[in-house]
């Protein structure tokens, strides 16, 4: 009653809080309209692929849709023996299907995945079902090749059911799931994608270590040069920037290479003999040296941007009160510069942990990351979904990396410029 | 125990940043222990590069500077054992007031139960008792001045070097810092120097204060001394207000000179005038010439009053004075039985002892 009484009104009586709703709306709409293309360009180019990437990777409908008379009889079926009549007759019926559609190449390959042998008997049973009798397809079928007689491979039919899988995401870690539904580790010759992990995280880690040891010094010159030279330094910091990142690489790979300048100079001086020159490309070697130089300025900038805004007088009230000059640094301004270190590291790693280009070229064998191998499946096997789940994998691991982050260190505290 | 009158000495200090310029020159100066000295001057005067060679972040260029009769200029500031309050206080930003305080205690290894007693001391030095556990970014401008004059004694330093440290507040706490910092000095006895560009800071806290200019000591004395008895033109102009008449002296005799202006003679007390035919310039001030005197004064002159402001408790008056135009005289409010009206032609009189003859500008 009271709140009712005091309720202000404008001149014209309507109540002051619908006006000024009403007069806020507008300008509402108009902010909206304004980030509208933006939010619009995001949803298109990052939102949408990414959720598209996520359902590639668990997708498994195409067997699913290949044989549905088939899953739909297998219902029932335990499993324990051979699946009844009534199964093979609809896989006859699914199988006619696919033959009348050219579709039972695809059957074969999505199967032998599963289960290595599928494809021989199914292009077996393409041939001899053309004189297929009516009824009594059991023994028809079981007679085409003895596989057809065992259990496990109808097994393996009836694993691919579900529309949905998480098979690509085992595989990703090098395990799968055996017939009896358990998960299992590859054996051990065929693990290659955790050595990737491993190896990816080592690089990203050593990457970002080395890049913030080179990086603080020059942030601090930086930040405490006169402007003047402060600024050809800080060209020079930015030049790489400009530099398209293929002829960088490249560079690095004439630097590097066993007849480069590098080994050169080092056969010049003695350090090493002609016929013994150093390795330092197509391996960790070389992705360490070109990733840290290409993702230096990552880190400078942040450090940079932090270091500036802290007052020279600091140091010199730590020196004043009694201070050695190191502990001025380590117990005043390095702390000040944890919010830049924070973000030039969360920067760095995020970008080693995804890189691709650089350890490409100048990786070798032995120095390829985690998007190597998801380009791999790209391009060479066209296995895209289980790329999406490698790349999705790694979206995660950057995930987990950030809100580790956040609870060591607090993304509050970050601090880009 | 005996006062050492050169606790802190300068003994021929020159400095240069660029092998060009001296922006110190020869600078003799003692300071005695647990005084309060002021180093005043316009910027550029070389005020700071002194207080930073003193603390230990410049070296001389030649000369040495001695704290307690030991040559410091190869001491790096760590161990000079000098308290500094920063022109920007120079908190440390990611550490609570009571951290703040016990860093210079840290660093020398002082017991924790002691080292808390000490700023317990200090805090309540500057009355901020419970601010313990702020964060510098949690007080105000005012706050965290105190805290920087507390963390700057907490070590219990001989000498406190303050660098422009009321610059950033406004007037009003300005002028109460002021008066704190001057009791805080007189109650533990530390030495204290002091650089700023405000007179009106220099003149209300210190012992003396020097003048410095084009990187010299104008003069150095106390303030009352500084205000009254000018040495040169400069310093009679950069301290307080005043009036100044450009002449050639015509006579000297003793106490007294007589000056010849473009229109008039007066009467002066020659102070850095010895001979006949010398330019001079006249220094006033502006207190202490008066509109129609009772008394009698040896320099009476008729002038006409150009402009009157109101100033609350005085009257500034704005009169052409043999020549002078911009002759100033302050008028207390009391005496408005005086007829000051613009236009008005009044008699005006000053001693000739406070007419100083400098040398001229």
């Amino acid at each position: 009653m009271s709140s009712e009484n005091k309720q202000i009104l404008t001149t014209d009586g309507t109540p002051l809080e619908v006006s000024l709703k009403k007069a806020e709306k507008k300008n509402k709409i108009k902010a909206f309209l304004l980030v509208a293309p933006l939010l619009l360009f995001i949803i298109i180019t990052y939102v949408f692929p990414i959720g598209e990437m996520l359902m590639r990777s668990v997708d498994d409908k195409m067997v699913t849709e290949m044989l549905p008379k088939t899953y739909k009889s297998m219902e029932k079926w335990d499993g324990k023996e051979l699946p009844p009549e009534e199964v093979f007759e609809a896989f006859y019926i699914d199988f006619q299907k696919l033959i009348e559609e050219e579709r039972e190449g695809k059957l074969s390959t999505q199967l032998n995945y599963t289960k290595n042998g599928f494809k021989s008997i199914i292009k077996k049973l393409r041939r001899k079902s053309k004189s297929f009798e009516e009824g009594n397809y059991k023994e028809q079928i079981m007679a085409v090749h003895r596989r057809w007689a065992d259990v496990e491979y109808w097994r393996a039919i009836k694993r691919r059911a579900p529309a949905y899988t998480y098979q690509k995401y085992l595989k990703g870690m090098d395990m799968y799931e055996n017939e009896k539904g358990e998960i299992v580790n590859v054996s051990e010759d065929r693990r290659v994608h955790r050595i990737l992990w491993l190896r990816t995280l080592e690089i990203a880690f050593f990457v970002t270590v080395f890049c913030f040891l080179m990086a603080y010094p020059i942030a601090h010159l930086l930040a405490t040069l006169p402007m003047k030279y402060s600024n050809l330094l800080m060209i020079c910091v930015l030049l790489p920037f400009w530099t398209s990142l293929l002829v960088r690489t490249a560079s690095w790979m004439i630097l590097l290479q066993q007849q480069g300048i590098v080994n050169d100079f080092f056969v010049t001086i003695g350090l090493v003999t002609d016929d013994n020159r150093v390795e330092m490309m197509y391996n960790k070697t070389g992705s360490y040296v070109a990733m840290t130089q290409i993702l230096l300025p990552f880190m400078v900038l942040p450090l940079y941007s932090v270091m500036k805004t802290i007052s020279p007088s600091l140091m010199r009230a730590g020196k004043s009160l009694g201070g050695t000059p190191f502990v001025a640094f380590w117990k005043v301004y390095f702390p000040l510069t944890i919010p830049g270190i924070g973000a030039g590291c969360l920067l760095v790693f995020i970008l080693a942990i995804g890189y691709y280009i650089t350890p490409a070229l100048v990786g070798g064998a032995s120095g390829t990351l985690i998007s190597n191998q998801i380009a791999f499946h790209m391009k060479s096997t066209l296995d895209w979904s289980f790329a999406s789940a490698m790349g999705l994998m790694l979206l995660s691991g950057v995930l987990v990396i950030y809100w580790l982050y956040n609870k060591l260190v607090g993304i509050d505290n970050i601090k880009l410029g | 125990m005996s006062v050492k009158n050169d606790f802190v000495k300068f003994d021929k200090v020159d400095k240069s940043y660029d092998g060009k310029i001296l922006v110190v020159k020869d600078l003799q100066l003692d300071i005695a222990e647990g005084e309060f000295v002021t180093m005043l001057g316009p910027s550029g005067s070389g005020k700071t590069t002194c207080l930073m060679m003193l603390a230990g972040f410049e070296t001389p260029t030649n000369g040495e500077i001695y704290l307690d009769g030991n040559a410091i200029s190869s001491i790096p500031p760590h161990k000079r054992g000098i308290g500094m309050v920063f022109q920007n206080y120079a908190l440390f930003p990611h550490m609570t007031v009571y951290e703040n305080l016990a860093f210079p205690l840290r660093v020398r290894k002082i017991p924790k139960n002691e080292a808390d007693k000490k700023i317990d001391k200090a805090l309540s030095m500057v009355s901020l008792q419970g601010f313990a556990q702020r964060m510098p970014g949690q007080l105000s401008g005012g706050q965290q001045q105190r805290v920087a004059v507390a963390r700057s004694l907490v070590f219990d330093p001989q000498l406190v070097l303050m660098d422009e440290p009321l610059g950033a507040l406004d007037k009003n706490l300005r002028e109460s810092m002021q008066y704190e910092i001057k009791h805080i000095h007189e109650s533990i006895g530390v030495t204290v120097v002091y650089v700023t560009h405000d007179q009106s800071e220099a003149l209300t806290m210190s012992n003396r204060i020097a003048v410095f200019n084009d990187g010299k000591v104008q003069q150095l004395s106390s303030p009352d001394e500084l205000y009254e008895k000018p040495v040169n033109s400069f310093v009679a102009e950069f301290i307080g207000e005043n009036n100044t008449f450009e002449g050639e002296v015509l006579e000297i005799s003793g106490e007294k000179c007589k000056i010849k202006l473009s229109s008039a003679e007066i009467l002066a007390n020659p102070i850095s005038v010895k001979e006949k035919g010398e330019r001079t310039t006249v220094s006033i001030r502006p207190e202490r010439a008066l509109i129609n005197p009772t008394d009698k004064m040896d320099n009476m002159h008729n002038g006409k009053i150009e402009e009157v402001i109101y100033h609350g408790d005085h009257t500034r008056v704005r009169i052409n004075l043999l020549g002078n135009s911009e002759f100033i005289l302050k008028v207390p409010n009391s005496s408005s039985n005086l007829d000051i009206k613009l236009g008005n032609e009044i008699k005006i009189g000053w001693n000739s002892d406070d007419a100083r003859a400098l040398d001229p500008k």
